[in-house]
């Protein structure tokens, strides 16, 4: 499980206490936080926010907006996934996307939100060891399903070759991309294993040896990266895919006069 | 997205009989249908979950090759039979959307996905398609994007996929099962349907019909065939234009031609004027480009996309000097 190293209540400030308390991460419901937040002196933040939700719990009462009456919404299912080789079953609303579930229910937080559209590849994780994008699967289609996530690619503390060479390429700045782009990577090894094409394919038939850089493009086209490090990516990838080890070009710099700090 | 119950299907009849209520929606591989949910565009009071049934097999029968409604497009792109004997299907699948979608998108569901239309997508626009009577937002508006034949005052959205502009030139035949249990064969051309007065109805199943299969039937065209794709980006965009060119060849002369067109109209758009004039002629660059006048003498572009009658012309001419050449095979 996620938040191994969680603070017990007692060493975190009010801020972070209501934060954790919000993600239940502590198991409790959210009347119970409502009522030790308000304890701790955010009574108003608290009263603020109690307001707030009884008003959206209207809105949703008044019909039109949501048919269902969220206490009994009438459209629970269980679904047992398994993710990275656990089980876990879960009760949930039909709505409840593979992202979310693994997200919000699960708390693996690896695999990113970022478009939740389809368009930007940030949530791409592996269904029975092929790339799909978890914010447009149900996860009640999931069932009996084997699902890897970004948290399921390393050994133990031995990191996945696609995230050693990310690392050594300096494949992305921000790394919001980073979980969806390395599970696109991992899934175009495979991919191109089995002789798949791909648009930018001379023949359709054209099997195994080294992708080209076109190749690598086109097959990581589903994933955007905001910060634009397309060209360290494609390194990483190739490097990894055609086992060819190619020299990292950046480094850290040690100004003259400042060795002994290096 | 609102509130819906979830069923899933154990055989093609029981998803028809499911399906029967006007509020039940089918789902596959749900690329469009979940984004379009997100969007408050589909409103489904129940999804019927196809992901169980047995329609997920291509079969060679006789000279035919059947696509099971359930394959993905990725498996139905590098299957030996398909990449063989219609490489221009791999290849227009190929040149739509990310590997993540197409994995995950079946072939049924490519054929029904909705337009891209922006209007139809934002609940705060008119759009004829998703509210009948309330307007097209795209006549007057940005309509850069949008058809240049077939269209009318009520739509000038265009179909977004690939396979099917490939489906269209290879004459495919669509299989479905209807509420009745009968089933019925519908010619590719035919599946898909101008917007008339009527834009919501984007194809011409009726409802609750199940598509489970799609056929290829032979044609000699596997060597001479080219899938063109002209978008605003390399890869991962919708078409400005593209072009689904085969050819059969008896040394220079045409014995047969096939041109089909994506991003220029409400259904995948065959420009019979194109082949029939090029049937029985050379195949040189001058004929096709006689070939391109012929299947754009009927556009009518819109405010925004006159651009797209010229770069059509363009894109018929490459994409027939390509299939002369050989194509990708």
């Amino acid at each position: 499980m996620a938040f191994d190293d969680t603070p017990s209540p007692e060493e975190m400030n009010p801020d972070e206490l209501a934060l954790f308390q919000e993600l239940s991460e502590f198991g409790e419901s959210r009347r119970f936080f409502l009522g030790q937040t308000a304890l701790t002196g955010l009574s108003v933040f608290a009263l603020n926010l109690l307001a707030q939700q009884e008003a959206a719990a209207q809105v949703q009462s008044e019909g039109a907006v949501l048919t269902t009456n969220p206490t009994d919404p009438g459209n629970l299912l269980s679904t047992t996934l398994n993710v990275n080789g656990k089980s876990h079953t879960l009760s949930h609303d039909s709505r409840v996307t593979l992202l979310d579930a693994l997200r919000e229910h699960l708390k693996m937080t690896g695999t990113k939100k970022g478009c939740d559209h389809g368009q930007c590849g940030a949530c791409t994780v592996m269904i029975d060891g092929r790339r799909v994008l978890s914010c447009l699967t149900l996860a009640a289609t999931c069932e009996g399903r084997e699902v890897t996530t970004i948290e399921g690619l390393a050994e133990g503390d031995e990191l996945h070759p696609m995230q050693r060479a990310f690392i050594k390429h300096d494949a992305f700045q921000c790394g919001y991309c980073t979980p969806g782009q390395i599970c696109s990577a991992v899934a175009l090894l495979k991919e191109a294993e089995e002789g798949q094409a791909s648009y930018a394919s001379q023949s359709l038939n054209d099997s195994g040896g080294a992708l080209s850089d076109d190749e690598i493009r086109e097959r990581m086209s589903g994933n955007i990266c905001r910060c634009g490090a397309y060209p360290n990516i494609v390194k990483a990838v190739a490097e990894v895919q055609s086992g060819r080890e190619t020299a990292q070009t950046w480094n850290f710099h040690v100004r003259v006069g400042e060795e002994g700090l290096a | 997205m609102r509130a819906f119950e979830f069923v899933r299907a154990a055989s093609p009849t029981a998803a028809v009989a499911a399906c029967s209520s006007k509020e039940a929606n089918y789902l596959a591989g749900g690329t469009n249908l979940l984004d379009l949910m997100k969007e408050d565009v589909e409103r489904p009071g129940q999804l019927v979950d196809l992901n169980r049934l047995d329609l997920k097999e291509i079969r060679e029968s006789g000279g035919e090759v059947v696509l099971g409604a359930l394959v993905s497009n990725t498996d139905t792109a590098n299957h030996p039979a398909v990449r063989e004997r219609f490489p221009l299907l791999s290849q227009a699948i190929l040149a739509g959307a990310s590997q993540q979608i197409r994995n995950m998108a079946t072939n049924g569901g490519n054929l029904n996905q909705r337009t891209r239309c922006p209007y139809f997508y934002d609940t705060a626009m008119p759009c004829n398609k998703r509210v009948q009577g309330s307007g097209c937002g795209a006549l007057g508006g940005l309509n850069r994007m949008h058809a240049i034949f077939g269209w009318s005052n009520s739509c000038v959205a265009v179909h977004p996929s690939d396979m099917c502009v490939a489906l269209a030139a290879l004459d495919a035949m669509v299989t479905v099962l209807g509420a009745d249990g009968a089933k019925r064969v519908i010619p590719f051309t035919n599946y898909h349907r101008l917007p008339d007065g009527t834009p919501q109805k984007d194809n011409t199943l009726e409802p609750g019909e199940l598509v489970t299969e799609i056929t290829l039937p032979a044609n000699r065209f596997a060597k001479n065939s080219y899938y063109l794709k002209v978008r605003d980006r390399a890869s991962y965009a919708f078409a400005l234009v593209s072009v689904a060119a085969a050819l059969e060849l008896d040394g220079e002369l045409v014995k047969s031609a096939r041109v089909a067109l994506g991003g220029v109209a409400h259904k995948p758009w065959r420009a019979t004027q194109a082949e029939e004039f090029l049937s029985g002629k050379k195949a040189t660059t001058e004929n096709f480009k006689q070939a391109a006048e012929q299947a754009m003498k009927t556009a009518r572009p819109l405010s925004e996309n006159a651009f797209k009658v010229e770069l059509g012309k363009k894109a018929i001419v490459r994409a027939l000097e390509q299939a002369k050449k050989g194509g990708v095979v």
